[in-house]
């Protein structure tokens, strides 16, 4: 794959144009960077981030076949930037792909709209995170190459999200088994340390904000805490709703687990813009709750040395 | 045959000594089972190791276990497929890991490893790492790999009411049910109570009290049945209880834990459907958000998180006029979170910060026309039952292909 020109049907999901628009901002510096072209799904609707197929599946079912058929219409395959989207859109693609039936029924639907969703052939149309497309298409040497600031010295704990690494065979892991490995690649191609902690393939508890907040806020300050104690920098995330959680929701996270934190939270592609040469205030890192200064000490220390 | 090297964590609660790290080397065929290495271990070289086991073939659901962090069956993961696993997340993490403190705050593993690999005088394969075993999570740990079942797996399972509540009088032979109306339970019912799912619990991790996957996937498996007469009454049991269905917080753990395909989190969310459909209001405004969402999304077609929060805790007109205590402690409560993200700009526009003025998509009449579309039929569409088109055909051909490939006396074995 690598070697080719990346041009994606971009699906940039609501929580990046919402509570983290630093997220959309810094995917679209970055891939500018890379040399990417994006074409935003802008007439695209909400994933249901898993809460409307708990309404009713085939709702969650029709209103992704919707964005797929939206994208396929481009002629590209996908990407999204959002752990949840991935989980839900593949949730919902995998029923789709499941049954000619089911699917000619789901179409029915979107017939009005002059969409419908085809399946594709095996390794035909995609779906992929960021993240994915970053290790899978673009490569990992192709990353190195465009490297102009490596994140020496700088220790990054990844925190993944439930939804890209789990269930495994729904996901794709079969075809790609390192997909749960795929972060830690990522920081050790852009110089950086991994660190290594409990919480990093583990539940951020934001799904349960509303509903659970001590349970929720428990999970939020535990991992931040794990991760601080092992000598993390910062976490980088492909998941903004993720983020709200373990970066907006921080310092009331820190009363739930009673102990101090402040940990900064990056965006995957802060972090990749980091290493290609972007400035903090490009990737909007001003805009965080936890307090990003010291990862730019970090890197300053790091370029001096 | 093959060496691996297994790491053991170790509790003897006669010694009065706290959990220890043991590793043994063992030799055998990648494709016999973890378990078969730990018995392997057992046998040569420590009796008193502990282990649950009985049936060796994913049945009878004692060997419940972590192995290299993942919650499973012992006799239904392979060893070479374990030894992969752990050389993977290795390279993965080792090559540059700041820290590698075991996940367990107890004795330095590599410290006792390394005496006792020296004390038996076995080597380990060169370039592999050790294979990490681990009792089950979320219980306490009775003897080595053997944890407490009772205290919170089938307390939980209690906890459900997992018998039948039949309406009226017994009659006077079976129950007649259509078999159709049992299919869909038929996933719950494939439960062997192995107790993997409670292990890996996310939710339980932060929340002892959460009812849990186990139990929750058996509370299904009797409110889908069609001779119960408590299903209203049950579900409301659930909604209503702070540690109930709404307090699952959509992890999959329990989907890639469960040996046997039962994906309990998805009868979870089946349990919050039904209660949805019943119209049962819950204390932990999980039936709120859930309507608050879909509404949103109908309306708007992106998300309106403000909106969200709003309706989640103070629905409709009602809410707001009559607001409950917990609506107002939960929204005087994000109002710093709310000034923190002005004061950064993250919510420094009006359409984030006043519910209700987020943009609605271009063509949203094309999202609303989904939506009648989808409240018309809906279908529910489960693989577990359905499985995938053309799936059984093609497993066939490959079983024939096998069986006339297979050299002669290999046919006995299976």
């Amino acid at each position: 794959m690598s070697g080719e020109q990346i041009k994606v049907a971009y699906w940039p999901g609501c929580v990046s144009r919402g509570f983290t628009p630093e997220l959309h901002g810094s995917m679209g510096l970055v891939a500018e960077k890379l040399g990417w072209e994006l074409v935003e799904l802008d007439r695209a609707n909400c994933c249901g981030a898993g809460v409307i197929a708990e309404h009713n599946q085939e709702l969650a079912d029709t209103l992704n076949a919707r964005t797929f058929a939206l994208a396929q219409q481009t002629g590209l395959s996908m990407m999204n930037i959002c752990s949840t989207c991935q989980g839900a859109q593949s949730e919902c693609q995998q029923r789709l792909d499941a049954d000619s039936a089911y699917r000619a029924h789901i179409n029915e639907a979107l017939s009005g709209q002059g969409l419908s969703y085809e399946k594709g052939e095996e390794g035909g149309w995609t779906n992929k995170n960021f993240l994915w497309l970053l290790v899978e298409d673009y490569g990992l040497d192709r990353l190195r190459e465009q490297v102009v600031r490596p994140l020496s010295g700088l220790r990054v704990g990844p925190f993944y999200g439930c939804y890209i690494v789990r269930p495994k065979e729904r996901l794709g892991y079969n075809h790609h088994p390192d997909r749960d490995i795929y972060l830690e690649k990522v920081i050790e191609a852009l110089g950086g340390q991994v660190v290594e902690y409990d919480g990093a393939r583990k539940c951020c508890g934001f799904p349960v904000i509303t509903m659970a907040r001590e349970t929720s806020l428990r999970q939020a300050g535990t991992h931040v805490g794990d991760a601080i104690d092992a000598g993390a920098d910062c976490l980088v995330t492909p998941c903004p709703l993720c983020h709200l959680n373990l970066d907006m929701q921080q310092p009331e996270a820190a009363k739930v687990v009673n102990r101090d934190l402040g940990l900064a939270v990056l965006h995957l592609p802060q972090l990749v813009g980091l290493a290609l040469g972007a400035e903090p205030a490009e990737l909007g890192m001003g805009k965080h709750i936890a307090s990003t200064r010291w990862v730019e000490e970090r890197l300053t220390a790091g370029a001096a040395a | 045959m093959a060496e691996y090297t297994i790491k053991v964590r170790r509790f003897q609660p006669e010694s009065g000594e706290g959990p220890y790290w043991e590793e043994f080397n063992v030799d055998l065929e990648p494709s016999l089972s973890v378990l078969d290495g730990l018995l392997q271990a057992k046998d040569n070289e420590d009796g008193s190791l502990a282990v649950r086991c009985s049936c060796r073939a994913a049945i009878c659901g004692s060997c419940g276990m972590k192995i290299n962090g993942q919650s499973g069956l012992g006799c239904k993961t392979q060893i070479g497929e374990a030894q992969e696993q752990a050389n993977k997340m290795k390279a993965a993490t080792g090559a540059t890991a700041a820290t590698a403190d075991s996940p367990i705050g107890v004795q330095a593993p590599e410290q006792s490893a390394g005496v006792n690999a020296a004390e038996s005088g076995a080597t380990a394969t060169a370039g592999a790492e050790p294979i990490v075993i681990e009792p089950m999570g979320n219980m306490p740990v009775i003897k080595d790999l053997i944890t407490d079942m009772e205290s919170t797996h089938w307390t939980k399972i209690r906890r459900v009411t997992p018998w039948l509540l039949p309406h009226g009088e017994p009659p006077e032979r079976e129950y007649v049910v259509e078999p159709e109306s049992m299919i869909d339970i038929t996933q719950s019912m494939a439960c062997i109570q192995c107790g993997a799912c409670v292990s890996s619990c996310l939710s339980m991790e932060a929340d002892p009290g959460f009812i849990g996957p186990a139990a929750l996937a058996k509370a299904y498996r009797f409110v889908g049945d069609p001779r119960d007469a408590e299903t209203h009454e049950r579900l409301h049991d659930l909604a209503d209880d702070p540690h109930g269905i709404y307090d699952c917080t959509h992890c999959f753990s329990c989907i890639d834990a469960c040996p046997k395909g039962v994906a309990p989190m998805d009868q979870i969310m089946r349990l919050r459907r039904k209660a949805g459909e019943e119209g049962i209001e819950d204390p932990n405004s999980g039936h709120d958000h859930e309507i608050a969402f879909v509404k949103i999304i109908e309306k708007k077609g992106t998300l309106d998180e403000s909106l969200l929060l709003q309706e989640s805790f103070a629905p409709g007109f009602k809410g707001k006029l009559k607001p409950s205590k917990r609506a107002i402690r939960e929204m005087l409560g994000s109002i710093p979170t709310a000034i923190r993200g002005i004061k950064t700009g993250k919510m420094r526009s009006l359409h984030k910060l006043i519910p209700g003025v987020h943009p609605k998509l271009p063509d949203q009449d094309d999202v609303k026309a989904i939506y009648a579309h989808a409240e018309e039929h809906h279908e529910e569409f489960n693989l577990y039952i359905k499985g995938e088109e053309g799936e059984l055909a093609e497993d066939d051909v490959e079983k024939g292909i096998e069986r006339s490939t297979a050299p002669a006396g290999q046919e006995a074995d299976k």
